[in-house]
C-alpha cells in the first residue's frame, strides 16, 4: 500500500491513466474491446457514448472493480495496477464515484467526510484515530466547498439526491486522489444543481485529474474539456465538443438520434 | 453553535454524557450491590429477599447479557449474522468446566483422582491436553482464548472468500452443528453428551456456599459492565464508524480505501472473547457444560434476544438478553411447552410493530405522546429527527 509514496511527480504531458489494449468480456460479451486510452495529468475529460458502450466499465477496469480480461490499465505512468485490489487502488489516489449515489445513510454528514479522510486505515489506526484540528479543518473546507455546512449534522440519507451527489464527491475530495472518476455525477438534478456541479467540477479539476461520464449534452458542452466518445467498447473519436459532434461516424451512432429532440 | 472540541474531550465524555453515565452507574450498583445485599442481608421473611436460586438465575441472565453485547457488535452494528455465536461460548465454558473437574478430586462418585467419566470409560489416565487446566490462571486465559484463536481462523477463511449474508449465517449454524456432533463422541475426551459437571470447588471456594455463588454474581456483573465499557468505546472510535459502514453499504467501504476483511474479523474475533469470557461464568454458576449449548436452536435465541431488545444500540442487547430470559424462566415454570410459542410470538411481534426493539420504546411513546400534544412553542431548531431504521437491506455486491 505504500504505493503512495511510490508515485513520483508527475509532469504535464504525462498519462494519469493509461488503458493498453483493454479487453474485458463478460461471458464473451465484449465490454471493453482493446480499448487503447488515456488522460493526461491534470487533464478534465468527458466520456460520452450510448448505453452499452462500456462506459460504466472504463470506470470499473480503472477502479479495479473489475480486471481486464486482456491488456493492462497503468496509473500515474508506471504502476501496473493488475497487481492491486480495489481499496489498494483507492489508497493510492483514484476515487470513484457511482452513477447511483453511495453515500453512508445512517451517518452524519460530517461523519461521511470524516470516514473518507485520508489518512491510515488499519484496524488500529482507526481504532486509536482522533481527529485533529487540521483534520477538521479540511472537513470544514470541503463542507463549504461542496455546499452542505448547513448540513453537517443531518444523516446523510436525509439529503436530497443532488445533496447526495455533491456529498459523495465532497467524500471523494477528503481522499485527496490524484484521479477522479465520475458517473453521471449530474443524472437526476434540476437546471440550478447542474450548474453548479459543473462549477465544482471545474474547480476540482483544477488540482487533479478528473475523467467525467456523463449523458447530459449541454452539461458536457459546459465543461468545455476534451470529449471521447466511447462505442462498443473502443474509442470512435476524440476531441472537443465541436469536434466529435460534426464527426459523421458519432452523429451516426449516438448524436443523431438526439440532436433532433434539440437536448443536444 | 457551541460545541466542544471533540479532540480535547476526554474519553470518558466521548462515550456517554455525564447523564447517561449516572444511569449506567445506577444500574450497574443496583445490579452488582444492591441485588446480592438482598440475599445475604436481607430476612428470608422479608418480601425484598431474594432467594439463592433467583440470584443464581440472575448471574446466569448476566452471563448471557456479556455475550448479547458481543452479538450487537457483530450483527447490529457491523450487519454479519453468525448464528453460531453458542459455539464461543461452548468453547469458553468447556475450558472453564475442564479446570472444575480436575479440582473434584476424590470426591467424585468413584472417588478417583480421573473425572468420573474418565474412569467409567476405563482410561488409565488424563489425556494430554488436560493436565493444564489444573491451573486456574491457564483455564481462565484457556476459555477467552480458545474461542479468540478459533474464530480467528473460521472468520479469516470465511471473510477472505467473501462469504457474506445469509451465507455466512447458514455456515455458522452448520459450524456449531458439527461441533455438536463432534462434542457428543466421547472420544474426544469432553464426558460426551453428559458434558462436564458434579463441580465442587472453585479456587479453593466450595460451590456449595451460597457465598461462592454471590462471589460469581457479582463477578459476572463486573464482566458485564466491563464488557459494556469496552463496546461502547469500540462502537464511539473511528473503528466504530467504519463497522456500521459496512453493515450500510460495503462497496462504498472498499471504494473509500478500507479493507473490510479485516475489520470484519476484528469484530468476529472481539465478540468470540467475549462470548467465551460469558461461557467461562456461566458454567460455575450453572453447575454444567453439555453439547446442548451447541444445538443451532441456542445460537438463534442469542440473535433473538438482541433483535428483542434492539440492534446497534448495546443497552438493547442487554435489556433483550435479560427480558427474553426472565420471560423464558417465568413461563417455563408456569406454563410448560408453550415457551417455543411465546418466543416465534414476541419476535414476530418486535419484528413489525418494533422493529428497533424495546429499548426504542420510550422514544416512540415520548414522540406519539408529542403528536398528541404538540409542543406550545416552536421548537427552536429544525433539527432532522432520526428516520426510523430502514427494512433491512440484503448487502449487495
Amino acid at each position: 500500500m505504500n504505493a503512495t509514496e511510490e508515485i513520483r511527480r508527475l509532469t504535464p504531458h504525462e498519462s494519469i491513466i493509461q488503458l493498453e489494449g483493454v479487453t474485458v468480456s463478460f461471458d464473451g460479451f465484449k465490454a471493453l474491446n482493446d480499448l487503447t486510452f488515456f488522460i493526461e495529468v491534470g487533464e478534465l475529460r468527458v466520456v460520452i457514448g450510448p448505453n452499452g458502450a462500456g462506459k460504466t466499465t472504463l470506470i470499473d477496469v480503472i477502479s479495479g472493480k473489475v480486471k481486464p480480461t486482456v491488456g493492462r490499465v497503468v496509473f500515474a505512468h508506471d504502476i501496473d495496477l493488475d497487481r492491486y485490489s480495489d481499496y489498494q487502488i483507492s489508497n493510492m489516489g483514484i476515487g470513484r464515484k457511482f452513477q447511483t449515489p453511495t453515500t453512508f445513510e445512517k451517518h452524519t454528514v460530517r461523519e461521511n467526510l470524516e470516514l473518507s479522510l485520508k489518512g491510515r486505515r488499519s484496524v488500529w489506526s482507526t481504532l486509536f484515530a482522533r481527529l485533529g484540528p487540521a483534520d477538521r479543518e479540511a472537513i470544514d473546507a470541503t463542507l463549504e466547498r461542496v455546499g452542505l455546512q448547513d448540513r453537517a449534522g443531518w444523516k446523510a440519507g436525509l439529503l436530497s439526491h443532488g445533496q447526495k451527489q455533491w456529498l459523495e464527491i465532497g467524500m471523494l475530495m477528503m481522499q485527496d486522489p490524484k484521479l477522479l472518476l465520475l458517473d453521471e455525477p449530474v443524472a437526476g438534478m434540476s437546471d440550478e444543481e447542474t450548474a453548479k456541479t459543473g462549477e465544482l467540477i471545474r474547480s476540482i479539476a483544477k488540482d487533479r485529474s478528473v475523467m467525467v461520464v456523463e449523458h447530459d449534452m449541454e452539461f458536457v458542452r459546459g465543461l468545455n474539456a476534451k470529449v471521447s466518445v466511447l462505442h462498443e467498447g473502443h474509442i470512435l473519436c476524440e476531441g472537443s465538443m465541436d469536434h466529435v459532434q460534426n464527426d459523421p461516424r458519432v452523429i451516426e451512432v449516438y448524436l443523431g438520434r438526439d440532436s433532433a429532440k434539440g437536448h443536444a | 453553535m457551541l460545541k466542544p472540541d471533540p479532540s480535547t474531550e476526554p474519553l470518558w465524555r466521548r462515550l456517554h454524557t455525564p447523564k447517561q453515565w449516572a444511569i449506567v452507574a445506577a444500574l450497574a450498583f443496583a445490579g452488582i450491590v444492591v441485588v446480592p445485599l438482598l440475599n445475604s442481608s436481607v430476612s428470608p421473611s422479608s418480601s425484598f429477599h431474594l432467594s439463592d436460586y433467583q440470584v443464581t438465575l440472575f448471574g446466569k441472565y448476566l452471563t448471557y447479557a456479556i455475550m448479547a453485547l458481543g452479538m450487537d457488535l457483530l450483527w447490529g452494528y457491523t450487519g454479519i449474522l453468525s448464528l453460531g455465536q453458542g459455539v464461543f461460548f461452548a468453547l469458553g465454558g468447556y475450558a472453564l468446566g475442564m479446570y472444575l473437574m480436575l479440582h473434584i478430586g476424590l470426591e467424585g462418585q468413584y472417588h478417583n483422582e480421573l473425572p468420573d467419566f474418565m474412569v467409567f470409560l476405563n482410561w488409565p489416565k488424563l489425556p494430554w491436553y488436560w493436565p493444564p487446566f489444573r491451573s486456574f490462571g491457564f483455564a481462565a486465559l484457556a476459555s477467552v482464548l480458545v474461542p479468540t484463536g478459533f474464530a480467528a481462523l473460521f472468520g479469516f477463511l470465511a471473510f477472505r472468500s467473501r462469504i457474506r449474508g445469509v451465507y455466512f449465517s447458514i455456515i455458522t449454524q452448520a459450524l456449531t452443528y458439527a461441533l455438536m456432533l463432534l462434542f457428543f463422541l466421547n472420544e474426544l475426551g469432553l464426558g460426551g453428551n453428559n458434558g462436564l459437571t458434579d463441580y465442587k470447588t472453585i479456587a479453593g471456594f466450595r460451590l456449595k456456599e451460597m457465598s461462592t455463588l454471590r462471589g460469581l454474581y457479582v463477578a459476572s456483573g463486573l464482566a458485564l459492565l466491563g464488557t459494556y465499557v469496552l463496546c461502547r468505546w469500540i462502537t464511539r472510535s473511528k473503528l466504530g464508524q467504519v463497522l456500521e459502514a459496512i453493515r450500510d453499504g460495503e462497496n462504498r467501504v472498499r471504494f473509500s480505501g478500507y479493507s473490510p476483511v479485516g475489520f470484519k474479523l476484528f469484530v468476529f474475533v472481539v465478540a468470540a472473547a467475549i462470548s467465551g469470557l460469558a461461557g467461562a461464568l456461566y458454567v460455575p454458576q450453572v453447575g454444567i457444560i453439555n453439547p446442548s449449548r451447541l444445538d443451532p436452536a441456542e445460537s438463534i435465541e442469542i440473535a433473538i434476544w438482541v433483535a428483542v431488545g434492539g440492534r446497534g444500540t448495546l443497552t438493547g442487547a442487554v435489556l433483550g438478553a435479560l427480558v427474553v430470559n426472565g420471560l423464558k424462566s417465568w413461563l417455563t415454570t408456569k406454563y410448560p411447552g408453550s415457551w417455543l410459542y411465546v418466543l416465534g410470538g414476541v419476535f414476530v411481534g418486535v419484528v413489525m410493530l418494533l422493529p428497533d426493539g424495546l429499548i426504542s420504546l420510550p422514544r416512540r411513546l415520548s414522540a406519539a405522546w408529542k403528536r398528541v400534544r404538540p409542543d406550545p412553542v416552536p421548537a427552536e431548531r429544525p433539527a432532522p429527527v432520526a428516520p426510523a431504521r430502514e427494512p433491512e437491506k440484503e448487502p449487495t455486491a
